[in-house]
């Protein structure tokens, strides 16, 4: 009843390429921006802010990133986590050598590095694809793996083969309390959500889509494969970098090449197929499910107030968020992204369906 | 069925809420502790784990709480990982009514990352025989707590037991030695001490890497049959110790010539590989295994009244008792602030205090039960970590045989190197030393 578009007319190309056509999705939108600038960081707890939001944040950027080079090009990658700590690191070592530069430029260079070594990594897909690709893409896991453990120059020459970071400071405005730290998130989120937004849905990602399609036919309507499958890895990339650049900085402050291993590449890949393939929407739902629910679930129980060993609870969380993941992927293959289209649709005709 | 999930939940977050109000005001002293149940190092973490919180149920239950002041405590399971034990540090550091008295993340690359978060958070980092080797600088790392020695102690006795061994330093010219270590910051910790050692006495060192967990190390064996150094030091944890001796033991290796760090030598490590692992040597300090006064006590006011964490026949283990020292140090600290600050629960600030201020004598370890499981530890602000010492175990296939003779680091080595490492973090953090002098004054 109140989730329709009649009487909205378009009468412009402008109204009519515009992100929300609907004018009840602007006012949601807008609601929901006042509320995550505005109002959360005013009754959130710390805890909260360190331990759900602000690695969610990270990785849905994470999870844009992959999205749109296996959601919208159709290029798997099991590999990411190392585009993440190429971003991490290249941002450590500009931040720590060049310490004049101010930290969005660091991050915006480090994503750029990312974005090169992707390009580099990305070469295999215009050879093969699928699964043979995947398998290519965990030769960067490994790689980088090797590199940043064995090279030392890229850790600072540090004994231990970890390294720590500096402090944020952007124009003065040190970044430390987890508020800042979220609201600095929240707006680097925001704006690339927007770029991807306008990528995906501009010449580039038809490009992109097409590929993911049907490659010979895209190619026979005159889109050259190398540039459209070389762009998703080095915009893909970016996105990662950056993100792994921000899960270095503002979440983790120490780590060590561990940090950035195959199990978070499967976590960001698991992250878009629950989130939904092709949706950025998808990609914060796929981050919300696989950040917040292992640590729900394994609170559960001392929030009912049952006396369970940490080893039970533990191994009972991992059961549970394993069957769910399953549960999932039978009732909806098409991720939570497709799940709340349909809640759209059914919200058009409500109360009153046919 | 929605509402009556929706009832639950709402039911939980209720509970929650209330259960946080109720501790504000108590008299109690909240202990978090990271520990780890599951995964590739359960099986050292578990013994740990039940150690230190079995001491802290002992301590309630024979003394009533440090001076009256009950201890609570909160497991949080990390499973090793670096970003788990960030969250389970979140969780915990803000519960009971004055926060968390200190950590214990019991493993070096957690410890890495909340050093970071303790210059904000003022809560320490308590590390018994880990973390950070260059974190004995309390003017640089305020936090952190390094007590009974650090892995540049560990390596630099284990070189100067095979010196003695060889018949003094100078003979280990030409030798090799090679380390088989853990790929992590743990395992990566002794390297830059080796090195420095490999300079003044002319050994070549040879570095093995073994990528977590540790169960795939035939190429690392492979290369030891073809080089066949002269020992070989494990840095191991977990199933990578038992794994390794095994190899070892299938490459022909001979047991003797391998030595381990104090992490590397405790019952799971060498059980596994049966009578294969006779012979083999390792570090021991702080609590070997064995049973003293504590152990009585613990039997009689926590096991024979179902309270033990663990299995009985299990207490005096080597893990045990070291996760029953790290428990005891941090109740000593509480005990030491306590004098200084009242008694009552207190603030990271002021178990910081006790902790800078420790004096664990040989009167005070009989005391407390422990002789014959603790070395003396005094701290200051400058040096966190007090005097380390050790001694040389080895496996005779029933139990670890301790030999006499305690193993001193030797200092002149390792100041200038922690000195120019917690330098190079300083400004590498941008962070302003303490001055120690004045704040003693």
């Amino acid at each position: 009843m109140f989730y329709r578009e009649n009487g909205q007319f378009k009468s412009s190309y402008v109204s009519d390429q515009q992100m929300l056509p609907i004018l009840q999705d602007r006012v949601f939108m807008g609601l929901l921006l006042i509320f995550a600038f505005g109002a959360v960081p005013l009754f959130v707890s710390d805890y909260v802010f360190l331990s759900l939001l602000i690695p969610f944040l990270i990785l849905t950027l994470a999870a844009i990133g992959l999205n749109i080079l296996v959601g919208y090009c159709g290029q798997i990658s099991i590999g990411h986590a190392a585009f993440m700590s190429v971003g991490a690191y290249a941002a450590y070592n500009l931040a720590l050598r060049v310490p004049q530069l101010n930290f969005l430029v660091v991050l915006v260079l480090a994503g750029l590095i990312a974005a090169a070594v992707g390009i580099l990594f990305g070469i295999p897909s215009l050879r093969i694809k699928g699964l043979y690709l995947a398998v290519a893409t965990l030769a960067a896991q490994f790689f980088t793996d090797w590199l940043f453990a064995r090279v030392k120059w890229f850790t600072n020459y540090s004994s231990s083969g970890s390294v720590s970071t500096a402090p944020i400071v952007i124009f003065g405005w040190k970044v430390d309390s987890p508020a800042e730290k979220y609201l600095l998130l929240l707006a680097v989120l925001v704006f690339f959500t927007l770029v991807a937004k306008n990528l995906v849905r501009g010449h580039i990602g038809r490009a992109w889509m097409s590929m993911r399609d049907m490659d010979v036919a895209a190619e026979v309507i005159g889109i050259r494969p190398v540039y459209a499958k070389l762009t998703a890895f080095a915009v893909s990339s970016f996105y990662v970098g950056v993100a792994g650049a921000l899960w270095g900085f503002v979440y983790l402050g120490a780590w060590e090449p561990l940090a950035f291993n195959l199990n978070l590449s499967l976590n960001l890949l698991f992250m878009i197929i629950i989130g939904g393939m092709g949706s950025l929407l998808g990609s914060y739902f796929g981050a919300a499910f696989i950040v917040a629910l292992p640590i729900l679930l394994d609170q559960v129980p001392s929030w009912l107030g049952v006396q369970m060993s940490t080893a039970t609870s533990s191994h009972l969380a991992s059961m549970i968020f394993g069957g769910l993941i399953v549960f999932f992927l039978i009732v909806e293959p098409h991720g939570l992204a497709r799940l709340w289209a349909v809640g759209k649709e059914k919200l058009r005709l409500w109360p009153f369906p046919h | 069925m929605k509402a009556k999930i929706a009832m639950l939940a709402a039911s939980a977050a209720i509970a929650a809420i209330g259960s946080t109000s109720a501790l504000a005001q108590a008299k109690e002293q909240f202990f978090p502790v990271l520990s780890y149940r599951t995964g590739a190092y359960a099986p050292n973490g578990i013994p740990f784990a039940n150690g230190y919180v079995d001491y802290l149920k002992l301590v309630n239950a024979r003394d009533g709480g440090i001076n009256g002041v009950k201890i609570t405590f909160e497991e949080c399971e990390t499973g090793y990982a670096t970003d788990k034990g960030v969250e389970c540090y979140e969780r915990l550091k803000g519960k009971g009514p004055t926060g968390a008295t200190a950590f214990h993340p019991l493993s070096t690359g957690i410890t890495f990352a909340l050093t970071d978060k303790s210059f904000a958070d003022h809560i320490p980092i308590v590390t018994t025989g880990y973390g950070r080797a260059d974190s004995v600088d309390g003017s640089v790392f305020g936090w952190n707590f390094p007590l009974g020695g650090t892995y540049w102690d560990a390596a630099d006795m284990l070189v100067q037991e095979i010196g003695k061994k060889e018949g003094g330093l100078d003979k280990l010219k030409g030798k090799k030695i090679a380390l088989v270590y853990h790929d992590s910051p743990y395992g990566k910790e002794p390297i830059a001490l080796l090195e420095e050692r490999a300079k003044m006495h002319g050994y070549q060192l040879q570095l093995l890497p073994v990528t977590h967990p540790g169960v795939e190390q035939k190429s690392t064996w492979l290369q030891i049959r073809q080089q066949r150094p002269d020992y070989v030091f494990l840095w191991g944890w977990g199933v990578m110790n038992s794994t390794a001796i095994k190899e070892a033991v299938a490459t022909g290796y001979p047991r003797e010539k391998m030595y381990g760090v104090w992490w590397s030598g405790a019952e799971p490590d060498v059980i596994p590989a049966g009578d294969g692992a006779k012979g083999y040597n390792a570090l021991v300090f702080l609590a070997p295994a064995g049973q003293g006064q504590v152990h009585k006590d613990m039997i009689k006011y926590v096991y024979d009244k179902g309270q033990g964490a663990g299995k009985k026949e299990e207490i005096g283990e080597v893990l045990y008792n070291r996760g029953m020292a790290a428990a005891m140090v941090t109740v000593e600290a509480v005990r030491k602030a306590q004098v200084n600050y009242g008694k009552k629960p207190l603030t990271g600030v002021q178990v910081r205090w006790g902790l800078e201020n420790l004096s664990i004598d040989p009167a005070m370890i009989k005391k407390l039960g422990f002789t014959g499981f603790m070395t003396p530890i005094s701290t200051s602000c400058a040096n966190h970590a007090g005097e380390a010492q050790a001694q040389i175990e080895t496996w005779d296939g029933k139990k670890w045989q301790v030999h006499p003779g305690v193993i001193h680091a030797d200092n002149s080595i390792l100041k200038p190197m922690i000195r120019s490492s917690a330098e190079k973090y300083a400004t590498e953090k941008k962070i302003t030393k303490r001055d120690c002098a004045k704040e003693a004054g």
